[in-house]
């Protein structure tokens, strides 16, 4: 028997004007893997996550969530796309965090996490309560539901942020660097959050720079290198033993 | 420890500090001199007519005017704002054409064309154009010269407001667009309850500004014509009486009582924007506390990210 995949990337291209960033991607995450994709600065990888949730769209190629063709309707062979509420409707099962986290910040971490629940699913208020309060417990901040953002360290904040994604109860959870602007004593933090997660069974793909993590936690290591994917596979395989000069080039700086 | 000996040094002297602050008490105590001696105040006429009806009730017109004018500026001015930054060609070209008018155009202009109306259009019919007509109404049944006054400065008032709202919302980080997006929500939900209460912080203050402006501009309606406010009221009453000196001083003092509560308002408004914006003990000195200039600087990759580098292996 075979499983649809949580991620399905096919031929995809993007372009930004006459600058090709993403030259012919081809993908799959399966349901509960955890995708690290790791490569140079500049080399498509935020493009490439933000092409999953539609913040950008894609310019060439198929790009399926669990099945579902993400923003165009394809029937009798034409295309045609999705308008704004029915994007809107296909991001709702993608939650995503973002390097540079982007709470809320006229809003408490227990307010952050209650928006989306409240605004888009139409949740009560008692109720988006209740969840977003769940979900700070489950990231370890149940104590600090009442600070704003500019009130809490840059860990804490990411990991109400990655709380706000999950009280969307989401199938895939997309990561961009999500440690990349944080002091090194606070990147442990909420690296443990994200084991938890991955532990916890949810698709992931992660952007990071962090190899000790893509090698702990990592199902499937993808290294990007200007615009295409250079080498994937296994962790250990891709990190420690890769087969392309340019990977070895890679992980050579980086380790 | 012992305490060290602190240091205790005199100050530059600044003769030039003196010298002005002498000037500026002299001038200061000739005009309260001329206050309490010179007759021609009238200070009795001023006090029997700072409370006569006739200029309370101006006092509520001009009010009227200027709340009416605002509202009126300031939905015009979102709705602008938002069309601007729309991707459909046809509602920037509106909202553009919109602004260059009502900017490039006097006020007193316009105020003397929407007294005029009823010339221009006596009947406002609604139909297709060159086509069939649907409905037809005479322009007079609701021609009010004070609404008309209200049109006429609110949507002059909405041209250089939308201006100031546009900055507003180009000064939120474009994360802020992209992370609500992301949770789902839609376009109108993330401009009222993410983008615009930040954008607030940098609308507040020109709007206060742009209030007390609104305030004084009242008295350019007798444009329309429009005679019920204070400074035409208080301007009449004046002439008739031969003291328009005292009668302008009732003036201004209503109109420097009414800005001096507008101005009590906006910093309370103020204030209240500025919530969870401010810097933390816990977060003095760190990235995220700093202001967008200073996090505009680190962007530039001018300086180092983090000033301890150097220190911290
Ligand atoms: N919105 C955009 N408009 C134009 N160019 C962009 C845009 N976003 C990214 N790029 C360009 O695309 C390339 C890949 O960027 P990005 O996906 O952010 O790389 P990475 O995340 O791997 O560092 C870069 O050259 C970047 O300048
Ligand atoms: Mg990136």
């Amino acid at each position: 028997m075979t499983t649809t995949p949580m991620v399905d990337i096919r031929g995809v291209h993007k372009f930004f004007g006459e600058l090709h960033v993403l030259k012919g991607i081809d993908l799959q995450v399966q349901r509960g893997e955890v995708c690290v994709v790791l490569g140079p600065s500049g080399s498509g990888k935020s493009t490439l996550i933000r092409c999953i949730n539609e913040l950008e769209q894609i310019s060439a190629g198929r790009l399926y969530v669990d099945g579902e063709l993400m923003g165009l309707r394809e029937e009798d062979g034409t295309l045609y796309r999705l308008s704004d509420e029915q994007i809107a409707k296909q991001r709702e099962r993608v939650g995503m965090v973002f390097q540079r986290f982007n709470l809320f910040p006229h809003m408490t971490a227990r307010e952050n996490v209650m928006e989306a629940p409240r605004q888009v699913r139409g949740l009560r208020k008692d109720e988006a309560a209740k969840l977003a309060d769940e979900q700070l417990a489950r990231v370890g901040l149940s104590d600090r539901a009442d600070h704003y953002p500019a009130q809490l360290s840059g860990g804490q904040q990411q990991r109400v942020a990655i709380a706000r994604a999950l009280a969307m109860e989401p199938e895939l959870m997309l990561f961009d660097e999500p440690t990349s602007a944080l002091d090194p004593e606070l990147v442990g933090e909420v690296l443990g959050v994200m084991q938890e997660l991955a532990a916890s069974g949810m698709t992931m793909i992660v952007v990071t720079h962090e190899v000790g993590f893509a090698r702990e936690v990592g199902d499937q290591v993808v290294f990007m290198d200007d615009g295409v994917i250079v080498e994937r596979g296994e962790p250990r395989q891709v990190i420690d033993s890769p087969r392309e000069q340019r990977t070895k080039d890679f992980f050579d700086k980086v380790l | 420890m012992q305490r060290p000996e602190l240091i205790d040094a005199r100050p530059v002297p600044r003769p030039s500090l003196w010298i002005w602050a002498g000037i500026v008490v002299l001038v200061a105590a000739a005009f309260i001199y001329d206050l309490f001696t010179n007759g021609n105040y009238r200070w009795d006429v001023v006090a029997d007519h700072l409370f006569d009806p006739r200029v309370l009730s101006a006092v509520v017109w001009t009010l009227i005017l200027t709340v009416g004018a605002m509202v009126l500026g300031i939905t015009m001015a979102v709705t602008m704002a938002v069309m601007r930054m729309s991707t459909n060609p046809i509602l920037r070209g509106v909202a553009w054409a919109y602004i260059w008018f009502f900017r490039g155009t006097p006020i007193f202009t316009q105020l003397i064309f929407w007294g005029l109306f009823v010339v221009l259009w006596p009947t406002i019919t609604l139909g297709i154009p060159f086509g069939p007509e649907l409905f037809s109404v005479d322009s007079n049944v609701f021609y009010t010269p004070a609404l008309f006054a209200i049109i006429g400065l609110g949507l002059n008032e909405g041209a250089y407001l939308s201006e100031i709202v546009r900055a507003g919302l180009n000064s939120v980080d474009k994360g802020q667009w992209e992370a609500a997006t992301a949770l789902g929500m839609k376009r109108s939900k993330t401009l009222w309850r993410i983008v615009m209460p930040q954008a607030m912080r940098v609308i507040v203050p020109p709007t206060g500004n742009e209030t007390i402006s609104m305030l004084k501009t009242t008295s350019l309606v007798l444009a329309v014509p429009v005679s019920l406010e204070l400074q035409f009221v208080t301007n009449a009453i004046g002439n008739k009486a031969f003291l328009p000196i005292p009668l302008l001083i009732v003036a201004a003092i209503w109109y420097l009582f009414i800005t001096s509560v507008l101005m009590v308002f906006q910093s309370r408004l103020e204030r209240y924007y500025g919530k969870g914006f401010d810097d933390s003990e816990a977060d003095r000195g760190k990235v995220k506390g700093m202001s967008k200039r200073q996090q505009a600087i680190l962007a530039s990759g001018t300086v180092h990210d983090d000033p301890n580098l150097e220190v911290t292996p």
